[in-house]
């Protein structure tokens, strides 16, 4: 496994990732703001297409169904787990 | 329902092991300004929420937090990975590796373990608004002052990013409760009579 590169795509996920959530906690109290909401919008685009990506090389980033489909073997148990990164 | 995201929200990287500082920094995994309380304050407190957006707030602010309980476990568990007995012995934190080995444990820095008495819920959002306010001041300082104790730039690097979660957290609990009073004063709830309608 190159781990190298599994870093450099999950940062893509954890930046867009922050992004939506900076976001998100903004909209919730100022939930009229277009501009923001628009932001939001775009983010969660991109945050897609990141995650996709990062899923289809390293196995699924949720569990329980959110995270698509599995390789064989079962690809959720395969280690490095986020605090072994 | 909650889903994992087998990720975590900002990456954990330590330089070298520090049994010392691990034993300073799980007070933010379990002490009474920590990552543990801090979730399960607001995700208590939401059910009794007024509004839609207050009941989001907390919801989402509940959810971060334990985003960051998980990252500050991650900094705990590199800390002390490949450490001997020894080394807990030299760090002043022998009583760890007996009771729980490389084990986690949700303490403060004095060792004494979590409490559901740190977090409050009154049932009225002006009293745990205003708490939840207190809560991240108290996380903040508490960061700055673990922020002093450690040379380690990487472990800095993610410490700092928790303590501007806590200064967002803040502004963001602030604009609520001026929602909130809006709201109330509004519908004419200050009264006891009035809020049980």
């Amino acid at each position: 496994m190159n781990c190298e590169r599994q870093l450099c795509m999950l940062k893509k996920v954890q930046e867009m990732q922050f992004v939506a959530i900076e976001l998100n906690l903004f909209l919730d109290t100022h939930p009229c703001d277009t501009e923001a909401l628009n932001d939001y919008n775009c983010a969660v685009e991109m945050l897609e297409k990141y995650k996709m990506a990062y899923q289809e090389e390293f196995g699924p980033l949720f569990n329980f169904g959110f995270g698509g489909y599995s390789k064989e073997p079962w690809q959720w148990v395969e280690c490095p787990w986020p605090w072994q990164m | 329902m909650w889903i994992y995201e087998k990720a975590l929200e900002h990456p954990v990287k330590v330089s070298r092991p520090d049994v010392a500082f691990a034993k300073l920094v799980v007070t933010q995994y379990g002490g009474p300004d920590g990552e543990l309380g801090a979730s399960l304050r607001y995700l208590n407190q939401r059910y009794s929420m007024p509004t839609g957006q207050a009941k989001a707030l907390l919801t989402d602010i509940g959810t971060e937090e334990l985003a960051h309980m998980e990252m500050i476990a991650a900094l705990v568990y590199k800390l002390t990975e490949g450490a001997s007995p020894r080394d807990f012995e030299e760090a002043g934190w022998a009583s760890q590796y007996v009771q729980h080995n490389h084990g986690l444990f949700w303490t403060d820095a004095n060792g004494v373990p979590w409490s559901a008495k740190y977090i409050a819920c009154l049932g009225d959002p002006i009293a745990d608004l205003t708490e939840d306010m207190a809560a991240e001041q108290k996380a903040r300082v508490t960061y700055e002052h673990l922020i002093e104790l450690t040379d380690d730039p990487c472990v800095k690097d993610m410490l700092t990013f928790l303590w501007q979660r806590e200064v967002i957290h803040f502004q963001r609990f602030g604009e609520m409760l001026n929602t909130i009073q809006e709201h109330m004063s509004k519908k004419n709830m200050w009264m006891g009579c009035e809020m049980r309608k």
